[in-house]
């Protein structure tokens, strides 16, 4: 804690928070789509300080949530039916399969294991030469380079034990799919900063252009946040529908042009299946010919698996904020973080554990 | 010896056994009741209220920056029998040995104890060993049980706590789950946060000296500040309200949590206390907890309210709140 951040930080917070009341004279919806937003707007009781007339809904930003149930249930068939070692990322241990959980199956004697960077998986696969080691890669733009790197390091040690299962996803399709679905009336998007330190803002443009509406690449702190917020709702009361950022520090209009270069040397974008909203045209990514021999669904003998969702649960319409988690039947009832139905539940960033979690 | 590692024999109740007691146990924790070897300790007990309680230990690894499982578990159940108000006196050990865990290890772990039990002024009076096969346990586990003694007008309870109380805290929390989750290596990350590992008794001693007005004492082990918080609210029936802004937490640590998606409020703690105290005499007890050297960062975090009850509320530095709820299982790292 610095001396500054202790002195400075709630007078910026009151001026900010006096300019969103001067601005929100109307209602206004805003989606955000990130996990990371999720988690840090209902860390920080951002919520609790705004005007009522200011909506902030929760986006399909959680890579967790938006992972078909199939996915999952491909993952667990992995560990059980081969001699295999699945990397995975923590959030996923708990998402509900068909028949059980990876962290379940990892205490039926499956061998999970939890890493926090794709790299770790190339090291496991070099540690554990008598196993094939499979990646489990989920995540979106954020995470994608960094997958995509290791997956060329596994390539140049010609690893012939590494594989990768890949369940990754692109944030822009998914936003377009929302708009065009018309379902939900957003005035606002705020924009997952740590993606367009990647991508920059232009795969965005289209949501002003084409959609009118405004968008702010925001960050992660309390105070981003409420600039994002002070941002939208000046383009709003001004009648501008630009993509502007807030998340200066970070990132540029252009992004990392290597690393999105990387992303494209690996994978090539095909359409992608999206839990509880179905599938979005070029929203997903697959290994490219030249690493097919690391794709897990071409190795393996993987069955197909059942695209049935659990009975009840409102995730898909929780993800494309129709409804918000407590207007579930199932939300704190049948289902709750210590027995979860639907991956909203699960994730640390889904909205359903957040309003749980964080008593909204 | 002429073996470097536990055999099974070593729990057999035969020579190497004694070996064991005679070359490791006795020569470290040496006093008058555990020389005795009687088959169980005898020792003189005044009269008024007396505190007992037990905490088995598994730590993976043993050993870590901090501290290890040999000083985790006279901490620990020093720590429980100090929160009530109680002078620790007396500790049972026991251990559940992997065969063929190191002697080496064991001797470390066992002079580790020794120097901690010392640190708190307590003496080791009981103790049993037992070895089970290759793969039955994972390396060592250690039981320690301690009685300690109630002075005459001491009374507290998780139930005290009142509206009109403030909440302390004695310093940096989550350095214990943090230094020891590091330490596993999982997670490739490098850092130089240590356990806080410490006797609290002498600590709450200097409390209880300053003010007779102290009406609940917590350790924030397992769980971490926000399960503690939440244990004292709904014992007690009343409204607890923290400030993140007062709560201290090491930047580095922070920074780790942020990165994994953890929070620090629930993270695990083996030489903090929670103390609720008068709001008018917090004054004195803020000061005397600082002279103490493991009450260095002691700070103010809230104060206990009449509503909403049961509940754990948390003001941010932006001046919203939101309700610290009860940990869901482990605390998983996250994708991005």
């Amino acid at each position: 804690m610095n001396q500054k951040s202790k002195t400075s930080e709630p007078e910026i917070a009151e001026k900010l928070l006096r300019a969103i009341r001067s601005y929100a004279t109307q209602n206004f919806s805003f989606m955000e789509v990130c996990g990371t937003h999720t988690v840090a707007i209902f860390r920080s009781g951002i919520r609790s300080v705004l005007p009522k007339n200011l909506r902030i809904i929760s986006g399909p930003g959680c890579p967790v949530c938006v992972t078909p149930m199939k996915e999952i249930d491909e993952a667990i068939y992995l560990v059980k039916n081969s001699n295999t070692i699945l990397a995975t990322f923590g959030d996923l241990m708990k998402v509900p399969g068909n028949e059980c959980s990876l962290l379940e199956a990892r205490a039926r004697g499956a061998k999970v294991k939890i890493i926090l960077s794709p790299m770790d998986a190339v090291q496991l696969a070099e540690l554990e030469k008598g196993s094939k080691v499979v990646l489990f890669a989920v995540g979106f733009e954020t995470t994608i380079p960094a997958i995509a790197v290791a997956i060329k390091e596994a390539f140049r040690r010609e690893l012939k034990n590494f594989f990768v299962l890949s369940s990754l996803r692109l944030i822009p399709p998914a936003i377009e799919s929302l708009l065009n679905s018309k379902k939900t009336a957003i005035d606002g998007f705020i924009l997952p900063g740590h993606v367009s330190v990647i991508i920059g803002t232009k795969p965005y443009q289209f949501i002003a252009e084409k959609y009118n509406t405004p968008g702010v690449v925001t960050g992660f702190e309390p105070l981003d946040i409420l600039q994002g917020l002070v941002l939208l709702l000046r383009q709003k009361t001004e009648s501008r529908s630009k993509i502007e950022i807030q998340y200066q520090r970070a990132v540029s209009p252009e992004g990392n042009k290597k690393a999105v270069e990387t992303m494209y040397e690996v994978f090539e974008v095909t359409d992608s299946q999206w839990r509880g909203i179905g599938t979005i045209p070029k929203s997903g990514l697959a290994l490219k010919d030249k690493y097919s021999s690391m794709d897990a669904r071409k190795f393996f003998d993987i069955p197909e698996m059942s695209a049935e969702e659990p009975a009840g649960c409102i995730c898909g319409e929780i993800l494309q904020g129709l409804k918000l988690p407590p207007q579930c039947k199932l939300f704190g009832k049948r289902c709750t973080p210590e027995d979860p139905v639907g991956p909203c539940m699960v994730s640390s960033e889904g909205s359903c554990a957040a309003f749980y979690k964080y008593g909204k | 010896m002429t073996n470097d590692k536990i055999l099974l024999a070593h729990g057999a109740g035969g020579k190497l056994s004694a070996e064991l007691i005679q070359k490791i146990f006795l020569p470290v924790f040496d006093n008058e009741i555990l020389n005795g070897l009687e088959d169980s300790a005898v020792f003189e007990c005044e009269s008024g209220k007396l505190d007992f309680t037990t905490d088995s230990f598994v730590v993976k690894p043993l050993f870590f920056p901090g501290g290890d499982i040999g000083r985790l578990s006279i901490c620990g159940t020093v720590n429980d029998l100090s929160v009530m108000g109680a002078t620790p006196l007396y500790l049972s050990v026991s251990f559940i040995i992997e065969e063929g865990f190191s002697l080496n290890d064991l001797e470390k772990i066992a002079h580790s104890m020794k120097t901690t039990a010392k640190e708190a002024g307590i003496s080791i009076v009981a103790g049993d060993t037992k070895v089970v096969e290759r793969g039955a346990a994972d390396n060592l586990y250690v039981t320690t049980a301690g009685v300690g003694k109630i002075a005459d007008g001491i009374n507290l309870s998780c139930s005290n706590a009142a509206p009109g109380q403030v909440v302390i805290i004695n310093g940096y929390i989550g350095d214990h789950e943090m230094a020891v989750l590091l330490a596993r290596g999982e997670f490739s990350l490098h850092s130089e946060i240590k356990s806080d590992c410490a006797p609290l008794n002498g600590l709450v001693e200097a409390i209880l000296k300053t003010s007779g007005k102290v009406s609940c004492m917590r350790d924030p082990t397992r769980g971490g500040l926000a399960t503690v918080l939440n244990e004292v609210a709904e014992a007690s029936g009343v409204g607890i309200i923290v400030d993140e802004d007062l709560i201290p937490v090491r930047q580095e640590v922070k920074s780790i949590c942020d990165l994994l998606g953890f929070d620090p409020l629930y993270l695990a703690n083996e030489g903090k206390i929670v103390v609720f105290a008068d709001e008018n005499d917090a004054d004195i007890i803020i000061s005397a907890m600082k002279k103490h050297p493991l009450g260095k960062n002691t700070a103010i975090i809230g104060r206990v309210v009449e509503e909403p009850k049961c509940k754990v509320l948390l003001e941010t530095r932006i001046k919203g709140h939101r309700v610290l709820g009860l940990l869901s299982g482990e605390q998983f790292p996250r994708i991005c």
